[in-house]
């Protein structure tokens, strides 16, 4: 699974975030990182871009970008 | 002490540096009040803010306020400037003597990042816990001085918009001897060796003193462009191969130096936030300041909610469009009662003549060509003010920026382009929100377009002329206006989408923005932002407003018309003027739209200011002034109705009104524009380009409109 298809108000954790890319060392910078908790706020009402909980404050990026991060499996929620 | 004495060339320079978002602004403020200065750093487009702080025992010192920054790896213009300050690199700024960050104490996390990274410069550092009390508030307690043992440098609780704190900051201020930071954290072992070899390598081949080379070393190993990092100090061949050579090693075994390098960051990072915030006793999480975002969120469910989101978003928003467009209206009429009142004083002082003349109708219309737009300026920066300190322009941006990003831009373009269609120049003034260079650049190219107030009056005189009866049918006036703001709309979406796919073509648009928790606005800062707003205008595109006010009126009075002509209409006059001789000039070029020389004196003239297009043809035609407003609107209109050719055909034919209208859609037509546009992107090459293109635009509209509607019969 990634970002982008996060259901809005759960979380997960990053599980990896492209090395290249221009928006990806910003974000990363941003305190994204491999086993970084990320929750999914919001989308905006027009389906982009979204809204992210991280380190304890709001980040809004495009589901392109969060469609490049990928998140590790839940353990399944009994 | 004397605290009035001028700050001797030894004042030592300090730095203010934080992320954006963390109460720098109001910090600054309350160090230097009103002593600060406001200008640009020479070749890029960034404000420069220096002020003179005095220390609790009254030295002065020099404060540089650095561009808002998330890290000294940098994204932006602003961001670069930021970097080359720190590091020393611009030779127009000193170098800071000690550097004071501010971090947001709700989400210190974050903000440490680029303090960790101003850190690595070791010089000395005084940092600055700001928001104690919406900490508080959301039940943390911050261990303040946990913090100033493990870097060793001041930490300083400060609640900025409060004052409280201020006194603390001063007396470190005071310090003679602030400690170096005892900053050591360990670069990944896997970097170490390539840190250093660079290290040694900026040193000795690029001359950089051995701490900023470190940090230089560290930066380009975060930023995989090495070229971005550089910036104006080009790496030597050395350094460069040294980089190729451990990245092409770590390409092989599969190393990822920039987040192995920012991992490590926040590794240490969050040692330091989990042991220097203690959470509430019921918080299961140690650095979620979840009770901070409570409230905001019960707001921005609201606020960017798919239908109570739209719903106030148009209500500010038309409330910020109509506060431009009606209410600026009142102070805009002081303003031309005032200068009309300042004329008739100096002109009952002066001989008639043409000295007379030049002070009256050159030098006093500039000015008040340039003051009339600081009511529309400050209101609009009043909007902008409480948006953004609320927190709210960030949402704004968050809900358009899907719609924006269908021409290539983003959200923040919104505002600026919303506000054109009341002025261009706040809404170019505007486009500073715009932290990405290109887009910003598209918003201001286009941003004239949008069918500014100045447009309005020719529209309704245009639309009068048209109708054949004396009183416009409400449909035909509304569905023309409509037309004329569609046209310029579209416009403005259809050349952002092409200089995004061709001249501004660059990296994918990004919208990486934090959204701020709601917080109440400072009307003090807000009305700070207003007042430099307002003097920046006045200061850097008033002069040359005035001075190519003052040359229209050479152009429109010289040279004069032979002694014959005493006593002729000033028509005579005024086509004997280069203006009327450069109407004639423009013709043949014009003719193809439908246009005469008498028109193309009109546009001439219209460069003041879009409305002068009406006085130009009162005088053209002859209109016999006096009466009350809207009996010369009528004149006016019947001049034009009756104008002919010198064949004796009508001149304002309807197809000749609405390709006049579409000329005034398209073209750029306003000297005050081209002096904001001069003024916000520094160079001469824009204005000019802009000048060009949307002439070029209007020209080709109105020749297809005109050729096709007379071949059609019209």
């Amino acid at each position: 699974m990634n970002l982008a298809q996060l259901p809005a108000g759960t979380s997960a954790a990053i599980q990896a975030c492209p090395q290249a890319g221009p928006a990806f060392t910003r974000l990363r910078e941003m305190g994204l990182l491999p086993g970084t908790r990320v929750t999914l706020v919001r989308v905006a009402p027009l389906g982009d871009p979204i809204e992210i909980q991280v380190r304890g404050y709001r980040l809004s990026l495009r589901k392109s970008e969060a469609a490049q991060i990928e998140l590790a499996p839940e353990p399944p929620t009994t | 002490m004397n605290p009035a004495a001028p700050a001797p060339r030894s004042a030592p320079v300090y730095a203010l540096v934080g992320n954006p978002n963390c109460g720098k602004s109001t910090l600054f403020n309350a160090l230097t009040g009103l002593k600060q200065k406001v200008g640009n750093y020479p070749g890029v487009t960034v404000e420069r803010k220096v002020g003179t702080a005095y220390t609790q025992h009254g030295q002065p010192l020099t404060l540089i306020d650095l561009p808002g920054a998330y890290s000294l790896a940098a994204r932006s213009p602003d961001e670069a400037v930021t970097r080359d300050v720190l590091l020393g690199r611009r030779t127009d700024t000193p170098t800071p003597d000690r550097i004071i960050c501010i971090a947001d104490a709700t989400n210190l996390e974050r903000n440490l990042y680029l303090v960790h990274q101003i850190l690595d410069l070791g010089r000395p550092v005084i940092l600055v816990l700001n928001m104690m009390d919406l900490a508080a508030q959301a039940g943390l307690t911050v261990r303040a001085d946990h913090l100033s043992r493990q870097l060793g440098i001041p930490v300083i609780p400060c609640e900025a918009a409060h004052g409280k704190g201020l006194i603390e900051l001063k007396l470190a201020l005071s310090r003679p001897d602030l400690p170096l930071p005892r900053h050591a954290w360990d670069i990944p072992a896997a970097l170490a060796p390539a840190v250093s070899e660079l290290q040694a390598s900026l040193s000795a081949q690029d001359r950089k003193a051995p701490l900023v080379a470190r940090a230089e070393a560290l930066l380009l190993l975060t930023d995989p462009d090495p070229v971005r990092v550089a910036g104006s100090t080009p790496l030597s061949a050395a350094t460069t191969r040294i980089l190729e050579t451990w990245k092409q090693r770590w390409a092989g075994d599969g190393t990822d130096c920039s987040g192995t390098l920012v991992a490590a960051r926040y590794d240490a990072i969050g040692r330091l936030a989990r042991e220097t915030i203690v959470p509430p006793a019921s918080g299961a999480h140690a650095t979620d300041a979840d009770a901070t975002l409570a409230l905001s969120d019960r707001i921005d469910a609201v606020a960017t909610h798919p239908v109570w989101g739209w719903l106030i978003f148009a209500a500010i928003m038309a409330t910020m469009f109509l506060g431009i467009f009606t209410l600026a209206e009142i102070p805009m009429g002081w303003i031309e009662s005032l200068m009309g009142w300042a004329s008739d004083h100096v002109s009952a002082l002066l001989p008639p003549g043409d000295f007379h003349n030049l002070i009256i109708d050159g030098a006093l219309a500039g000015v008040g060509g340039v003051i009339i737009f600081l009511p529309q300026i400050l209101i609009l920066f009043f909007f902008i003010g409480l948006l953004e300190s609320t927190g709210y322009m960030a949402r704004a941006a968050f809900i358009m920026d899907r719609v924006m990003s269908r021409v290539g831009l983003n959200g923040k373009s919104f505002i600026p382009l919303l506000s054109s269609y009341a002025c261009a120049i706040p809404g170019i003034m505007a486009a500073r929100t715009i932290e990405e260079p290109k887009d910003r650049l598209a918003t201001i190219l286009v941003a004239p377009f949008m069918s500014c107030s100045a447009r309005l009056p020719v529209y309704l005189l245009l639309i009068a002329a048209l109708v054949s009866s004396n009183e416009v049918p409400l449909g035909t006036q509304v569905g023309l206006l409509l037309l004329m703001y569609f046209l310029g709309t579209a416009g403005a979406f259809a050349f952002a989408w092409l200089f995004k796919k061709t001249l501004l073509r660059g990296a994918p648009p990004l919208m990486i923005m934090e959204l701020p928790p709601y917080r109440l606005p400072r009307l003090r800062d807000v009305a700070w932002q207003m007042w430099e707003r307002a003097a920046v205008f006045v200061k850097r595109a008033g002069t040359v407003i005035l001075a190519l006010a003052i040359v229209l009126w050479f152009l429109a009075n010289f040279p004069k018309p032979p002694a014959a002509a005493e006593g002729k209409p000033p028509v005579d006059a005024l086509a004997h003027s280069f203006a009327g001789r450069a109407g004639h000039a423009l013709e043949p070029l014009i003719a193809p739209l439908g246009f005469d020389w008498r028109i193309g004196i009109g546009l001439i003239q219209s460069f003041a200011a879009r409305e002068v297009f009406n006085s130009s043809m009162s005088v053209v035609f002859a209109v016999e002034q006096g009466g009350d407003e809207a009996a010369t609107r009528a004149h006016l209109r019947d001049a034009l109705r009756t104008a002919r050719r010198p064949d004796g055909t009508p001149l304002f034919t309807p197809l000749v009104c609405l390709s006049l209208m579409v000329f005034y859609v398209f073209a750029m037509q306003c000297i005050s524009t081209i002096a904001v546009v001069k003024r916000e992107t520094a160079v001469w090459k824009w204005p000019l380009f802009q000048l060009a293109y949307m002439t070029g635009t209007a020209w080709l509209a109105c020749f297809v409109l005109y050729q096709a509607g007379r071949a059609l019969g019209f």
